[in-house]
C-alpha cells in the first residue's frame, strides 16, 4: 500500500466509526444533520474539492462532480444516512480499485522482469558491480552462477548452462561453451562465464524486448477504442436522463418532487464509465504480459484482438516449418559399404565450398587427410571428379552420371541427390535435405483443431521438395518456386479470399520476408532472438523456433478477447439494470454505488485472469 | 518525432482517455496515446514542431483534466 492509500484507509475507518455513532445517536433536526455531516466531510472533502476545482476548469461531467451532486442532493432530500454512507462506499470502492490496479500492474510487470540490475566488470584487479548501461562494446564482463546475463555477448571463457525461460518460455536449459553467443536476460545457472560484450545495453536483446512490451499499450485494440468512444457519450446521456427524470414525472403527476429527485440522483452515481474504461485495457495488458511469459511478444492489443479471429495462416517454409539447415538425411549405398560411401563423397567434395559439400563433410564427422587426394576437379553444374587413394571418385548430380555413362537411378526421397561413382561404377547416393522441425506437424494439427480454416505454405524451393513437406505436415495448400515478390502477390490473393471478419497471419523467420510480414493482417516472426529485422517488421515475435507457439498465442488472444467482452457485457448489464430499477424506485443509492465501484472491482479481478497462462 | 513521457499519479482510466483525446486535438500533434496501465504518454509530432513549446501546452491541458497527475518532462 502506498502512503496515499494508507491515508485513505485511515479516513475510511474514522468516517465509518463516526457514521455508526451518528446513526446510533437519538438526535433530531439540525443536530442530526450536523452529526452526519462530520463523517461525510471526513471521507468526502477531497471529492467535493475536486468537483469545485474541475468545474472551474470546465470539466462538467467529472465523476467527482457527479458524486458530489448525488450526495449533496441526498442531504437535500433528507436522506442523511444514505448520503454519508454512499460517499463512504464510493471511497472504499475507489481504494479497492486502486489496490487492484496497482497489484495487477505489479504482477504483470513481474512477468516481464528480465531487466538486469548490474554487470560485473574487472576494474583495477577487482570485480565491481556497475550499471549495465555503463558497459561498452568490447568490455569483458563476468557472470556468476545464478546471475542474469546483463548484455549480449560472446563467451570467451567458461562453460555453463543458461536458463532462457524468461525470454522464450522454454524451461529446458541450454548449454553454452567458449565461442558461443549468449543473450541478455538469460540466467547463468552453473558455471562462471567471462563474456565479451557485443552490444550496448540499449541495443541488447533485453532492452529491445522491454521497450517493445512497454510500448505495446500504445497500440489499442478496437474494443478499447470502442469503449473510450462509448464513455464519451455515456456520461452525458445518463446525466441528461437524470435531469429529465427529476423534472418530467413530477410535472405530469403534479408533485412528489423529493422522490423523483432522489431517483435522479441514483442515475448520477451510476453515470461514471470507469469499470469499462479500466477493465478493457487492463485485460489486453494482462494478455500481453501472459504471452510474453511464454516467449511470445505481442506489439499491441490490436494484434491480440486480430489473432483471436485468425482464419488463414500462411507459413514460410525454410527456417519456419523446417530447420533451415541442410543435412544428409539418407545414405543409399549400392553394393558398397555405407561408411565408405560417405567417406569418399566427403573427400571428393572437400575442396568445394558449396552448402551441399559442407553438409556431407558434417555427415562424415572424421578429419580430411588431404594427402590422400591426389587430384580434384570441379565440373561446373555437374559435380566433382577426384582421385582418392588411387580410385577415381565422381560425385555429383544426374547430369554427371549421364555424362560419365554410369548406370544410376533416382531416389524415392525428396531432396538434393548426390550420386557417387567409383572407378566408373555406381556406388550409391546421398540425399541432402532440410529437416522438418519436430514440432511442425503438431503445430499445424493444433491450429486446425482451433478452427483455423486454411493453412498455406509459401516457398522458393522446388515443387517436389515443397509439396513433399506440405503433404507430410498436412497443410491445405502449398505454393512453390516463388520469388520473394511472388510471396507478396500470393498473400494478396489469399487476403481477398478470407471473410470480412477473419484475419490472415503470416509466419516467417524475418529473413527476406519483411514485406510479407507487414502486408499480412498479423505478421509473426519466429526464432527472432537477436534478429533486429524481424523484431522491427513483425507484429508478434516468437522468441524460440517452435511453431507450436502460434497455437498458444491464439489461445491467449481468444481468452483475452473473451474476458474483454465478458467485462463489457457484465458492466453494461448491471448498470442498465440499476438504471431501470432506480427509475422505477426499486434500487436505491446503495445498489447504485455497487453498480459503479463494485462492478469496477469485479471487472478488474476478471481482467487479471488474462495474464494467467497455462503451459 | 515520437516521444514518450512518464506520468505520475494517473489514477483514473477515464481521465487518461480524456487526456488522450484532448492532446490529439492539438494542431501540432499527429498522434497521441495515454496508457493508463503503463502510466506513459506517447506523442508523435512533425519534426519541425518545437517539442518544448508543445509540451507546455500539453501540461496545461492535462492539468485542466486531471490536476493530480504530473507529467515527467
Amino acid at each position: 500500500m502506498t502512503r496515499k492509500q494508507k491515508k485513505m484507509l485511515i479516513r475510511i475507518i474514522i468516517s465509518g466509526a463516526l457514521l455508526i455513532i451518528a446513526a446510533l445517536l437519538p438526535l433530531k433536526g439540525i443536530l442530526r444533520l450536523a452529526a452526519f455531516i462530520v463523517p461525510y466531510a471526513v471521507i468526502g472533502w477531497d471529492v467535493l474539492w475536486k468537483a469545485v476545482r474541475n468545474i472551474a476548469h470546465g470539466q462538467v461531467f467529472d465523476e467527482n462532480f457527479l458524486m458530489a451532486l448525488a450526495t449533496v442532493g441526498a442531504f437535500g432530500t433528507g436522506e442523511y444516512t444514505e448520503a454519508s454512507a454512499v460517499m463512504l462506499f464510493y471511497q472504499v470502492g475507489e481504494l479497492f480499485q486502486n489496490l487492484a490496479v496497482g497489484k495487477s500492474r505489479k504482477s504483470i510487470a513481474s512477468l516481464m522482469d528480465i531487466r538486469p540490475d548490474y554487470a560485473n566488470i574487472e576494474r583495477g584487479g577487482e570485480l565491481v558491480q556497475v550499471d549495465p548501461e555503463e558497459i561498452s562494446v568490447g568490455d569483458i564482463i563476468v557472470v556468476k552462477a545464478g546471475e542474469k546475463i546483463p548484455l549480449d555477448g560472446v563467451v570467451i571463457e567458461g562453460k555453463s548452462t543458461v536458463d532462457t525461460a524468461a525470454l522464450t518460455g522454454e524451461s529446458l536449459p541450454r548449454s553454452v561453451d567458449e565461442g558461443e553467443e549468449v543473450i541478455s536476460g538469460c540466467i547463468n545457472q552453473t558455471g562462471l562465464l567471462k563474456v565479451r560484450v557485443t552490444k550496448e545495453f540499449g541495443q541488447s536483446t533485453v532492452a529491445k524486448i522491454l521497450d517493445l512490451v512497454e510500448n505495446s499499450a500504445s497500440k489499442k485494440a478496437k474494443a478499447e477504442n470502442f469503449i473510450t468512444r462509448f464513455a464519451k457519450y455515456y456520461t452525458p446521456v445518463v446525466v441528461i436522463a437524470a435531469a429529465l427524470l427529476a423534472v418530467i414525472p413530477p410535472l405530469i403527476l403534479g408533485g412528489g418532487w423529493a422522490n423523483w429527485i432522489h431517483r435522479a440522483l441514483i442515475f448520477l452515481v451510476i453515470s461514471c464509465p470507469c469499470a469499462l474504461v479500466i477493465s478493457v485495457p487492463l485485460s489486453f495488458f494482462g494478455g500481453i504480459g501472459g504471452a510474453s511469459k511464454s516467449g511470445i511478444l505481442v506489439k499491441g492489443g490490436n494484434y491480440l484482438e486480430a489473432l483471436a479471429n485468425s482464419e488463414i495462416i500462411v507459413f514460410d517454409k525454410t527456417g519456419t516449418l523446417t530447420k533451415g539447415v541442410f543435412r544428409v538425411t539418407s545414405v543409399h549405398p549400392e553394393n558398397f559399404p555405407e561408411d565408405k560411401l560417405v567417406e569418399l563423397a566427403a573427400y571428393a567434395e572437400s575442396y568445394s565450398t558449396h552448402p551441399i559439400a559442407k553438409s556431407i563433410a558434417e555427415a562424415y564427422k572424421g578429419e580430411i587427410d588431404s594427402a590422400r587426394i591426389t587430384e580434384s576437379n570441379e565440373i561446373s553444374g555437374h559435380g566433382v571428379k577426384a582421385v582418392i587413394d588411387g580410385f577415381e571418385v565422381c560425385a555429383g548430380n544426374d547430369k554427371l552420371m549421364e555424362r560419365l555413362g554410369v548406370k544410376w537411378h533416382k531416389c524415392h526421397n525428396t531432396g538434393t541427390t548426390v550420386h557417387v561413382a567409383v572407378d566408373g561404377k555406381y556406388a550409391g547416393h546421398l540425399v541432402i535435405s532440410d529437416e522438418i522441425k519436430e514440432t511442425s506437424a503438431a503445430a499445424i494439427k493444433s491450429l486446425k483443431e482451433k478452427g483455423v480454416k486454411k493453412t498455406v505454405m509459401l516457398t522458393g524451393d522446388a515443387k517436389e521438395v515443397g509439396e513433399d513437406v506440405a503433404q507430410k505436415l498436412g497443410l491445405d495448400l502449398a505454393y512453390t518456386e516463388l520469388l520473394p515478390a511472388d510471396k507478396v502477390d500470393k498473400v494478396e490473393e489469399l487476403l481477398a479470399q478470407k471473410s470480412d471478419k477473419g484475419k490472415l497471419a503470416f509466419v516467417g523467420d524475418g529473413i527476406n520476408d519483411a514485406p510479407v510480414l507487414s502486408r499480412a493482417d498479423i505478421g509473426i516472426a519466429m526464432g527472432a532472438m537477436g534478429s533486429d529485422a524481424a523484431i522491427e517488421a513483425a507484429d508478434i515475435v516468437l522468441m524460440d523456433d517452435n511453431p507450436e507457439k502460434i497455437a498458444t498465442a491464439i489461445d491467449i488472444a481468444r481468452k483475452t478477447v473473451r474476458i474483454v467482452y465478458q467485462n463489457i457485457v457484465f458492466a453494461l448489464a448491471v448498470k442498465f439494470a440499476i438504471l431501470v430499477l432506480g427509475a422505477v424506485g426499486i434500487a436505491g443509492m446503495w445498489a447504485a454505488v455497487f453498480a459503479d465501484v463494485g462492478v469496477s472491482v469485479l471487472a478488474i479481478l476478471n481482467a487479471m485472469r488474462a495474464s494467467r497462462v497455462r503451459n | 518525432m515520437k516521444k514518450v513521457f512518464k506520468l505520475i499519479d494517473l489514477d483514473c482510466a477515464n481521465c487518461a482517455a480524456k487526456m488522450e483525446n484532448g492532446i490529439k486535438e492539438l494542431d501540432e500533434v499527429q498522434d497521441a496515446t495515454v496508457s493508463f496501465m503503463t502510466q506513459k504518454m506517447t506523442i508523435t509530432a512533425d519534426d519541425s514542431v518545437d517539442f518544448d513549446k508543445l509540451m507546455k501546452k500539453v501540461v496545461k491541458l492535462c492539468r485542466k483534466i486531471e490536476p493530480d497527475c504530473e507529467i515527467v518532462l
